[in-house]
């Protein structure tokens, strides 16, 4: 998603409000793959999920004559959705646990698994690598389509809020500042699952290149 | 000692994304680095990271299946002629 000057988002804007196809179609390619990641959030499925993009579209097409350009059009969206997503969660019965977003840090989970490292009370070296990281060589391996589609798969298998943040960081190219109002997120709390996301991503390309090596 | 005076391997490998986006209070950015400095293993690791996060921006938004894209046009179309 490219980042959009002022003038660029007032033009989009104005095209949408004169009912331009183009500039809607335009906006639903920039915007739908992040849509859907962040709607799974809060509703159980894709196909959930799908419905939920779709009556945030619509929400969009309604509001767009009445948007103030007080926060930026992406923002605006996905405000449109996390409401939609929040009242079908909540028709739908679904409770998000309240761990879900808030308080990420509640469930310790490590960076790299315990036995990596020697125990605290180790005389020598406590709380040291027990094998050091392999290094990973050369680097044109770390684009090779087999291995980008191990970074996908390990991004599909993340908790929803951990994939919806790394989605938005790492492939979106948003700032911290925008994720965290987008899903009501504290600067600390997107920081642990965006930690969490990366380092499981991390552990999945260790395990494929271990695995190729040997 | 109250307050350590090294960070270990252990807890290095949970500080990474507070250094890569700058969240470090200034004792705690001190002692990262002063690891950083003498651990291998753990400027590996950093690297790693570094490399993680380089192949995820490779990956491109998943496209719009055309199914998608035609209903929602549709949509677009009955909005423009309400």
């Amino acid at each position: 998603m490219q980042a959009t000057t002022a003038s660029d988002e007032a033009q989009l804007v104005a095209a949408l409000r004169e009912r331009d196809e183009r500039a809607f179609a335009e906006l639903v390619r920039s915007y739908h793959a992040a849509l859907l990641r962040v709607a799974r959030i809060y509703v159980p499925s894709t196909a959930v999920a799908e419905e939920v993009v779709q009556e945030t579209w619509v929400g969009v097409l309604r509001g767009i004559d009445g948007f103030e350009g007080r926060s930026s059009l992406r923002t605006w969206v996905f405000r449109i959705l996390t409401n939609a997503a929040q009242a079908r969660a909540k028709r739908e019965g679904r409770h998000i646990p309240f761990s879900a977003l808030d308080q990420p840090g509640r469930v310790p989970e490590p960076a790299v698994n315990a036995d990596r490292f020697l125990a605290p009370d180790d005389p020598v070296w406590p709380g040291g690598w027990v094998v050091a990281p392999a290094r990973w060589s050369p680097a044109d391996r770390l684009v090779a389509k087999e291995t980008l589609e191990i970074v996908s798969q390990a991004i599909e298998q993340l908790p929803p809020n951990q994939r919806a943040v790394i989605s938005l960081r790492d492939i979106e190219g948003w700032g911290s500042d925008e994720v965290c109002n987008v899903l009501g997120l504290s600067d600390s709390n997107q920081r642990v699952l965006l930690h969490r996301a990366r380092s499981k991503v991390r552990t999945a390309l260790e395990r494929y290149f271990q695995g190729e090596a040997q | 000692m109250s307050e350590p005076a090294h960070l270990s391997c252990q807890e290095f490998v949970e500080l990474v994304t507070d250094y890569f986006e700058q969240a470090m209070p200034r004792d705690e950015r001190e002692r990262f680095d002063a690891h950083l400095a003498v651990c291998e293993p753990c400027t590996r690791y950093l690297e790693q990271m570094e490399q993680t996060i380089r192949a995820v921006g490779q990956l491109s938004p998943e496209d719009l299946s055309p199914e998608a894209e035609s209903l929602l046009l549709e949509t677009f179309r009955d909005w423009k002629s309400s």
